[in-house]
Parts: structure tokens; sequence; C-alpha cells
């Protein structure tokens, strides 16, 4: 007979075996990506799968000298980061405004701001294209900063409004109280305090940027296509070649995989879209 | 001068969601209405509903409008429901739970291409895939996912994408559960079962309508996987209505047909808005 303690110790180690093994399980194709990347052509097509080869870095050379990583990489950082810090400029304000100030129509506002979101993005392609042509934004980092700023917009603003509706009201009655004029009520008093929700706030909507593909895959070429739109050149014929889409792959995903990596923390910590109490 | 204050903040967000939303919409209503191809410059007059006829008669709209539906609602089930369940599975501590975590939440990190180029080679080829080989290890025949399973595969691509968003979204309203009321649940004689059913499920309806509302957005203009794994076929069978528009207007320079495709997906996505909101729309903090 077991005790109550082992009893408990033997669950939580069931319990933990299996979260392991569900893990691992959904890992596996990053995993199993990560490891192609170095293998030759060869290797990558071999049945059974070869877990023990000696690893080569040819891959990753190919894939820069055939479609200038590097650049794309320099394109989708720009994007990403540049539309999701205007975006918060633009936001932050907003949703100060709507979350302090509460009318009637705050609720209607915010859901007219996700309802926007709800157009699709192939619906309204052919004047997106037509626009941007006109104005020259084909192909080029500020068109789609543009748009990405406004994709992720809404989503921001109910983010940050979720949050700065969660903050303690009596702080900001007391800076009020000693004369705190609004723009120092957000620099000084707002934002410290939620900093930590404006951050988690960026870093999905990062998040969201760097993977975004419909408007990455149509509106640029070669000269502003972030990384999205680069291993799609790899789907067709190179596609048979698994090792240097592979490699392309892992170059691509590995920057935002890193960085997810070290904000999870401050994502599982932020992404309560108001939605705990 | 409060209220004033007020709306200077919000006009910026405001005024470029307003211009965001009406002139790609109102073209798009303009272009629905007139003859309009890319390959015949010069002849576009007024046709009226000829575009939507177009659009409504081809083979692939009931399948596309069938698909999207199927999409949103198995990729809703099962990240939801795997999600609550593998959440709460790695809610207590053990061994390793941090890097158990990163694991998990991995997937979301994947750009939606490089996603179904990895499912559709390594894992799904009937020949050289991860699945063939285990198939063939077990004595079975190799299963050729995209060609006989198109759309299911889509959908095992997309979960395997937002599954990890659930679980982040449920991992940190978890954390705010109050464990003094589990434990005198627990003191009282309340099983693990009862705790999860009567405590963790009423503690995340709320960031579950969350989960619900911000996938649906996504869900219903899947678009990458599609393009890059399966092309919408064989035939039409993973084509969904964003993939249709690309393929059958979009490719032939039809942009009256294509606008008018555009215009039917704003109405489906404002029905299921429309019941979503109703659905859940109580539990969202707005």
């Amino acid at each position: 007979m077991m005790t109550l303690n082992q009893q408990r110790k033997f669950k939580t180690f069931i319990t933990g075996a299996f979260a392991w093994f569900i893990a691992l399980l959904l890992f596996f194709p990053i995993f199993w990506m990560f490891i192609t990347s170095f293998k030759t052509e060869l290797q990558a097509i071999s049945v059974p799968p070869s877990l023990f080869f000696e690893p080569t870095l040819e891959n990753f050379g190919i894939v820069q000298e055939r479609s200038d990583y590097l650049k794309h990489a320099f394109n989708s950082i720009i994007t990403s980061f540049g539309s999701t810090f205007i975006a918060l400029v633009i936001g932050v304000p907003a949703a100060y405004a709507m979350a302090f100030n509460p009318t009637k129509k705050t609720k209607d506002i915010l859901l007219w701001m996700l309802s926007t979101k709800m157009l699709p993005a192939v619906g309204v392609l052919v004047p997106i294209y037509i626009l941007s042509r006109d104005y020259g934004l084909l192909d080029s980092r500020t068109g789609l900063v543009i748009i990405f700023t406004l994709m992720n917009l809404p989503i921001i603003i109910w983010m940050l409004f979720s949050y700065f509706k969660d903050l303690p009201k009596e702080i900001l009655e007391a800076a009020r109280m000693d004369g705190a004029n609004p723009w120092d009520e957000i620099v000084k008093v707002v934002l410290p305090l939620s900093i930590g929700g404006i951050s988690s706030t960026a870093l999905l909507s990062i998040i969201l940027c760097w993977n975004e593909a419909f408007w990455s895959l149509n509106l640029t070429a070669s000269e502003a296509a972030p990384l999205t739109a680069m291993i799609a050149s790899y789907s067709s014929p190179e596609g048979l070649f698994w090792a240097k889409l592979s490699a392309a792959s892992t170059l691509a995903c590995a920057p935002i995989v890193i960085f997810g990596w070290f904000c999870q923390k401050q994502l599982v910590q932020g992404l309560t879209f108001g939605a705990v109490k | 001068m409060k209220r004033t204050i007020t709306r200077l903040l919000m006009a910026p967000s405001v005024i470029l969601l307003l211009i965001w939303m009406i002139v790609p919409l109102s073209m798009t209503i303009y272009f629905s209405t007139i003859r309009f191809n890319l390959l015949y410059p010069g002849q576009n007059n007024f046709v009226g509903w000829m575009n939507f006829e177009f659009f409504i008669t081809d083979p692939g709209f009931m399948p596309a409008v069938l698909n999207t539906l199927i999409l949103l609602i198995s990729v809703l089930i099962i990240t939801v429901v795997l999600g609550v369940a593998l959440s709460a599975l790695i809610d207590k501590p053990f061994f390793g739970q941090g890097i158990v975590r990163v694991l998990l939440i991995s997937p979301f990190f994947i750009m939606p291409t490089v996603n179904a180029l990895i499912w559709k080679n390594m894992m799904m080829n009937p020949v050289y895939g991860v699945f063939a080989w285990i198939s063939q290890s077990l004595g079975l025949e190799p299963i050729d996912w995209l060609s006989d399973f198109p759309l299911m595969s889509v959908i095992i691509m997309v979960s395997w994408q937002w599954l990890p968003f659930a679980i982040l979204v449920f991992v940190t309203a978890l954390q705010s559960q109050d464990t003094e009321q589990k434990e005198a649940a627990q003191m009282d004689g309340a099983t693990g079962w009862h705790i999860f059913r009567y405590l963790t499920i009423p503690h995340l309806s709320r960031p579950i309508a969350v989960v619900v509302m911000i996938e649906t957005i996504f869900l219903l203009a899947v678009f990458a996987e599609i393009f890059v794994s399966t092309g919408g076929g064989p035939g039409y069978d993973s084509t969904n209505l964003a993939y249709l528009i690309y393929n059958q207007a979009l490719l032939q320079y039809d942009v009256g047909v294509a606008s008018a495709g555009g215009l039917f997906a704003v109405i489906l996505a404002n029905i299921v808005a429309f019941f979503l909101i109703r659905a859940v729309g109580k539990n969202l903090t707005v």
C-alpha cells in the first residue's frame, strides 16, 4: 500500500510524464525541421529517417546565397517592429481615453474597431493593391508597415484597453489632485504602471506581423519581401529539396521563436485580454 | 474640456480605422458592380448583379462556404478543448514545467507558410514523410494525407498553429485561479474532475470567449496554409472562401468577380460574428 504522500507523488509523476509526452509530440515537427536542415538532401529523404548523421552547414550557405536571407530578415524586423511601434503610439492614447473616460458609446466603438478585423483581407486585396500601386507603395517596406499597423491596431487597442481598465483609479485621482495634466498622467503614471501589459501587447503584435503571410505574399516582390514571402518561394519546385527547405524555414523562424522563448514569461502573464477577474 | 481631450486622444485611431474600412470597402462595392478584368482594360461598364451571380454559381462556391465553416468550427473545438485540458494538465508544478510550457507554445511562433511546408513534406508525404514511416513500421499502408484527406490535413496544420495560442491564454487565466477555493473543495472531498468541472471551467469562461473571438477572426481568413500545401485541391476539397476568391477570380484577373466574392466573404464573416458575439459576447469585457 502506498501512503497518501506517495500516492500524490506518483500522481504528479504521471501528470508530468504525460505533459512531457504531449509537449514533445507537439514540438516534434519543429525539431524535425531543425534536424533536417543539417542533413544532406539524400539523408533528408531516407526511409527510415536517419537520426545519426554528420551535420552539415552547407544548406544555410546555399539559402543565403540563393535568396539573400539577411535582406528578407531585415525586412521582417523593420516591418514587424516598425508597425508595432507606430500602432502603440496611435493605440495607447485611444485605449487610455476609452478606459479612463468611458462614455455610453465606448463599448460600441470598441466592438466596431474589432469588427474591422472581420473584413477578410482577400475581399479588399484588389483595392489595397490598386491604392498601393498608385501611391508607389507596392513592394515597399513603408507600404507593409502601414498595412500591418492598421491590421493590428484593433487588437492592440482592445488589449491595452483591458489593461488600463484594471489599473487602480485612486492613483490617477491622486496624480490629478497634484495638478498633473493628461500628458503627465499618461507618461508618468499610466505607462510605468502598465508597462507589463504594453509589452505583452507589443510582443503579440510583433509575432502576428512576423508571421503575416497574405499581404506580404501579395504586395511584395523582391525588394521588400519579408521572410514569409521568401519561404513561399521554396514551396514549389524547390519543395523537393527538403534539406534546403528546412534550412530556409529554420532561418526564417529562428529569430521569432528565440524571441518568443525569451519573452514567454511576459506573454504568459500578459495575455489576459481583461478576461481574468 | 475632458471630453475634448478624450476625443482628441481617440481621433487618430478612429479616423485611421474608418479610412481603412471605408475606402477599400466602397471600392470593392463599386468594382463588384462593373465588368472589370485586368486583361480587358477599358470595358468597365455597369453590370449590376452579374458578378455576384457568376461567383455564386461557381461550382466551387458551395464547397468553399462549407469548407470555411467546417475549418472554423473544427479548429475552434480542437483548440479550445485540448487547450483547456492541456493548460489544466500543466498548471500544477512538475519536473521541467517551464520547458514543457515553452515546447507547447512554440508552434504559435512558426509562420503559416513554414507550418504548411513542414507538414506537407516532412510529416505527411506518403513516401518519405514521418507519418508514412510510422505506418510502414506498423505494417500499415501509408496514407496520402493531402490527396485523401485534404481538408483534415489543413485542419491539423491550422490547429497545430492555434492550439498554443489557446494554451497561452488559458495558462495565463489559470494563474489567477483562487487556490484557496480549490483547497477548500478538496477538503470537502471533491474529486479532481469535480474541481475541474465546477471551478476551473467556469473560471475559464471569459478566456474561452476571448480565444473563440480572436481565433475566428484569423480562421475565417486562412489562406497561406492552403496556398502552400494543397492548393485548394483535389478539386475543391480544401478550398475555402478566401482561397476560392484568390484562385477563381484574382488569378483570372477578374476583379469584378473577385470583389463580389470578397463582399460575400464580408457578409459571411458578419453573420458568423453576429452569432459569435451573441454566444460569447456577454463574456467579453468590453
